[in-house]
């Protein structure tokens, strides 16, 4: 029957199914983060609906010791707790996968499969029996499976102990009755179950040096780290956590223990139209802001994103991109959003844009982001998406550099403005685009007006052609200026030579490495740039005309990725072919490998 | 928005304040307005006011929306900063600017378009934050740019220059104000230097938002017969209710109070409003009573003036958020970042 799956040590897919609002959350992360300490790289992905309590929810865990974080393609290990969704969890076990189920109600005899393993647990029972708290009965039979999974997968119970302490460190009571639930599911699968089974975890000593956090928190670290004192924002569905995380550091950071006074502020904004107005308020006046934001915000901010543009005021943006069009699915991840945010606003606009890969990036590139967008007096939108954003990601610690200072950009000060002979806003002074600016209370010579009519480069009104054009003209060479300065991509090269190349972005990542080990174990050779920011620098172009065939991976329908290469890049078209993935759940490698599989097959045939 | 540079001639004998400022030194470039417009006054009390107040220009930053009243800060201050914004959004660049530096006297010119049609939201949140600004609507009933279009501001009945009545009744930003929790609201015409100047005075000493109404005929497209928002309009039906007279600091209260009559205003930074009732049953101690009374006396087609609502007790965004007392654009980034330790030690959590 192949029931009996080969030892698969430290390799497989373990997925659960639940219902939203039972508090699977904090099981799913106890049994992820017990195998993260067991020194097993794994990663989790949350697959959840836009809606608070009763609808079906996922969460996959692929423990991996090859250390691949994207999603494998298959299940092997199935906790089905939903039976609105039984029958369709089950189909998705992969053959010889096993299927847990919880018993205390039978199950229907169709619903079977002769090529899986099916083990029954009576989860409700058992917690019926033992709590009588009718909201606890339902949240300890999440626990009392993460029990089940811990004798099946030879968890380490020690480390399980420790994880509920520190769960519940600030509610105690909790500890006993979770750790108690825990154990009686534990004991149950012991005695009654074939423990432990071929699929298993064994210490491997491979996370030291990392960590597991999402995305939207390292982004809401870094912009605390970048100095950033005002964020504005309106709630919106997958970037909410990121001002959370904002929030939650500063006021351990930035708040005085004896007065609570706050070295920061956040205004909750009536809407995106006001957040992106409260980023540029505060940024004229020299502070660093920001706002978290995602699709339907990004369109809302389009006005004002092009009155910073021409204005030239900072602003740092984080596009936590989820499924459009329109509302879409505000909880499944896309890569949709490029095209309206690389050129949003109406009239000639162009914003830089960085791609984050990782929550470690998220981190990196919030800083980045700051110091570009006082450098260049321009927008600058960090692209990140859900799956970045909202799912704990095992990613090496991050780190700092204690003699980082904020590149503050050319900002005149008052003893400055006083030696000077005059000062105008929108001259090129240096031949890099970029003029200079002043910030208002500083001193009488620096002021000037911030209009998004015509100007001239002295900032007066204008509507003569000439020196509108000079004006804008200007700004296209800031552009270039902006090439040179954004992060390089990350280039991955098989061997010197490889003709054909994949150009790709962000989350897109850790699938596109595990496609490329898996195509050279075939012999099939692939270099890989990761681009990291539009404008692209002169490294994408470089690595564009290095290949004859360029494979452009995004997960958007539209190809906006590639459309931004041929808009931007003299690259021929015909060259480049795209592979896209656009259901909204995180990709996995296989249709990059099967592409370039099947694109190495016609080469030899050819 | 369109000016005209204005040449700068100081005369001798002309009056100086305690900066040494002249009164032309608080003055924009030329006004590119119609000829009579209400909104050139206000400019002018404007100007007044921070004059007679000694704050140094630079330290104002003056903001606007669009439209025509949205050009005026293009009009009187030429060192202070200026922040032209898109179309009802200079709450928002407002909020944003007080969020990073407190210490600036911020001044808002809008519209009764800019405010109460596309940008009713953000100046009602401004509002609700109580921002602290001054909030300048001067509000004529109709869209003069784009040749006089009915404004939300319009009344029941007012005719168009070319014949159209109104028939939706008016959005009054001072009945929202009182009703929002406003922590001052003004209502003032801009043919009444004696009562305007004073109040822009009060209102940039108030800590919270103070919204003055300033009634501003325009007089190429709504300053004719059967309009509610023209000169003869407004003059006639034009009720002071309360008057508002601005005490500097320094400057000893010697005048004697006649008890029920003048109501002393202590602002936060040791001025003094007096209110001083014109109408004798005007009564401004709560906002139930100041509304209803504008309430009534509107039925009657009359205009209630004066600083009709003051609550300087209420915190502004800063006082609810307890930010620290120096701008936060000032802050040295030494005191913002929290350091390679704190983030190596922050990392157990995420183990």
């Amino acid at each position: 029957m192949g029931k009996q799956q080969k030892s698969r040590v430290n390799d497989f897919v373990l997925k659960i199914a639940n219902v939203n609002g039972t508090g699977s959350a904090s099981a799913n992360a106890l049994l992820m983060k017990t195998v993260f300490r067991m020194g097993v790289p794994v990663s989790g992905k949350n697959f959840f609906p836009s809606n608070i309590q009763g609808l079906p929810t996922w969460y996959e865990i692929r423990v991996s010791k090859d250390g691949y974080l994207a999603r494998s393609g298959a299940v092997d290990i199935m906790v089905a707790m939903n039976a609105q969704t039984y029958a369709r969890d089950m189909q998705e076990v992969a053959p010889g996968g096993v299927l847990i189920y919880d018993s205390t109600w039978p199950r229907d005899r169709l619903l079977s499969r002769p090529d899986i393993e099916i083990i029954g647990v009576p989860l409700a029972r058992m917690c019926n029996e033992r709590f009588t708290n009718v909201r606890t009965r339902i949240l300890m039979k999440n626990m009392a499976y993460v029990g089940v999974l811990a004798a099946l997968l030879e968890l380490d119970r020690a480390v399980i102990v420790e994880l509920v302490k520190e769960t519940f460190a600030k509610k105690p009571a909790l500890i006993e009755s979770n750790q108690q639930a825990i154990d009686l599911g534990f004991e149950y699968a012991r005695a009654n179950l074939p423990c432990p089974l071929p699929l298993r975890v064994k210490p491997l000593g491979k996370t030291a040096g990392h960590i597991m956090i999402d995305g939207n928190t390292a982004a809401g670290l870094g912009c605390v780290y970048a100095g950033a004192t005002v964020g504005a924002w309106y709630p919106i569905t997958p970037s909410t956590s990121l001002m959370d995380g904002f929030k939650s550091f500063c006021e351990r950071y930035r708040k005085d223990p004896k007065t609570g006074e706050r070295r920061y502020c956040v205004v909750q904004a009536e809407d995106e139209l006001a957040a992106i107005g409260i980023v540029l308020g505060a940024t004229w006046n020299g502070a660093r802001a920001f706002t978290p934001t995602s699709g339907p915000g990004l369109s809302l901010m389009s006005e004002f994103l092009g009155y910073a543009y021409y204005a030239e005021l900072p602003a740092v943006l984080f596009d936590v991109q989820r499924v459009g069009p329109s509302t879409g699915m505000p909880t499944r991840t896309q890569q949709a959003d490029l095209l309206s945010a690389a050129y949003a606003s109406h009239g000639d606009t162009k914003h830089v844009l960085l791609f984050p890969a990782d929550p470690r990036e998220c981190f990196e590139l919030a800083v980045a982001a700051f110091d570009l967008a006082d450098r260049l007096q321009t927008p600058v939108i960090v692209m990140s998406d859900l799956d970045i954003g909202m799912n704990d990601w095992m990613c090496r610690d991050l780190d700092w550099d204690p003699n980082y200072r904020p590149d503050r950009g050319k900002v005149l000060t008052a003893e400055e403005l006083e030696s000077a002979k005059a000062f105008h806003r929108y001259v090129d002074v240096d031949g890099d685009g970029i003029p200079q600016r002043t910030l208002p209370g500083v001193s009488p010579r620096g002021a000037y007006f911030v209009r998004g009519s015509g100007h001239n480069q002295y900032g007066g009104y204008t509507e003569d052609s000439a020196e509108y054009q000079q004006v804008v003209d200007r700004l296209a060479k800031k552009w270039e200026t902006a090439a040179k300065l954004v992060p390089d991509p990350v280039i991955r090269r098989s061997r010197k030579g490889a003709a054909v190349g994949i150009v790709s972005i962000g989350s897109c990542d850790s699938a596109i490495e595990e496609a490329l080990d898996r195509l050279a174990a075939k012999g099939i050779q692939v270099d890989y740039c990761r681009v990291r920011a539009f404008p692209f620098g002169k490294k994408v172009r470089q690595f564009l005309e290095q290949h004859e065939r360029v494979f452009v991976v995004e997960q958007n329908r539209d190809a906006q990725l590639k459309t931004l290469l041929l808009a931007e890049t003299q690259y021929p078209p015909a060259r480049l072919t795209s592979i896209l993935h656009y259901g909204g759940l995180p990709m996995d490698h296989r249709c990059v490998t099967e592409a370039l599989e099947q694109y190495a097959a016609q080469g030899v045939a050819a | 928005m369109t000016s005209i540079a204005k040449p700068k001639i100081v005369h001798e004998g002309l009056k100086r304040n305690a900066l040494g400022l002249t009164v032309r030194d608080y003055e924009g470039g030329m006004s590119t307005l119609c000829a009579g417009c209400g909104h050139d006054s206000i400019t002018a009390a404007i100007v007044q006011a921070f004059f007679e107040l000694d704050i140094p220009p630079h330290s104002v930053a003056k903001m606007s929306g669009i439209g025509c009243s949205s050009k005026t800060p293009a009009y009187f201050l030429s060192a202070s900063h200026g922040f032209n914004s898109v179309h009802g959004r200079m709450p928002s660049i407002a909020t944003g600017a007080s969020a990073a530096n407190r210490d600036l006297h911020l001044f808002g010119v809008s519209g009764d378009g800019d405010s109460l049609s596309i940008g009713i939201g953000q100046f009602t949140h401004a509002l609700r934050r109580n921002l602290d600004m001054v909030y300048i609507i001067e509000n004529n009933g109709v869209y003069g740019l784009t040749k006089g279009q009915f404004s939300a501001s319009a009344d029941v009945g007012s005719k168009a220059k070319r014949g159209e009545v109104n028939k939706q009744p008016p959005i009054d930003p001072v009945q929202i104000a009182l009703a929002l929790g406003g922590s001052f609201v003004a209502r003032s015409f801009s043919g009444d230097k004696d009562q305007l100047v004073p109040l822009i005075k009060a209102g940039v000493r108030h800590r919270g938002f103070a919204l003055i109404d300033v009634i501003s005929p325009c007089v190429t497209f709504n300053d004719h017969e059967d309009s509610t928002k023209s000169y003869a309009y407004a003059r006639e039906f034009n009720h002071r209710a309360i008057h508002a007279d601005f005490v500097p600091p320094a400057v000893e209260i010697k005048a004697a109070y006649d008890e029920g009559e003048v109501l002393p205003v202590d602002m936060h930074d040791g001025s003094r409003v007096l209110l001083r009732k014109v109408a004798k049953d005007y009564n401004p101690g709560t906002r139930g009573s100041a509304l209803e009374y504008i309430r009534a006396r509107q039925r009657n087609g009359e205009i209630v003036t004066g600083l009709l609502y003051i609550d300087e007790s209420e915190p502004d965004m800063h006082g609810v958020n307890a930010t620290v007392a120096a701008p936060l654009n000032r802050l040295p980034y030494e005191e913002l970042c929290p350091g390679r330790d704190a983030l190596l030690a922050l990392q157990k959590r995420f183990r």
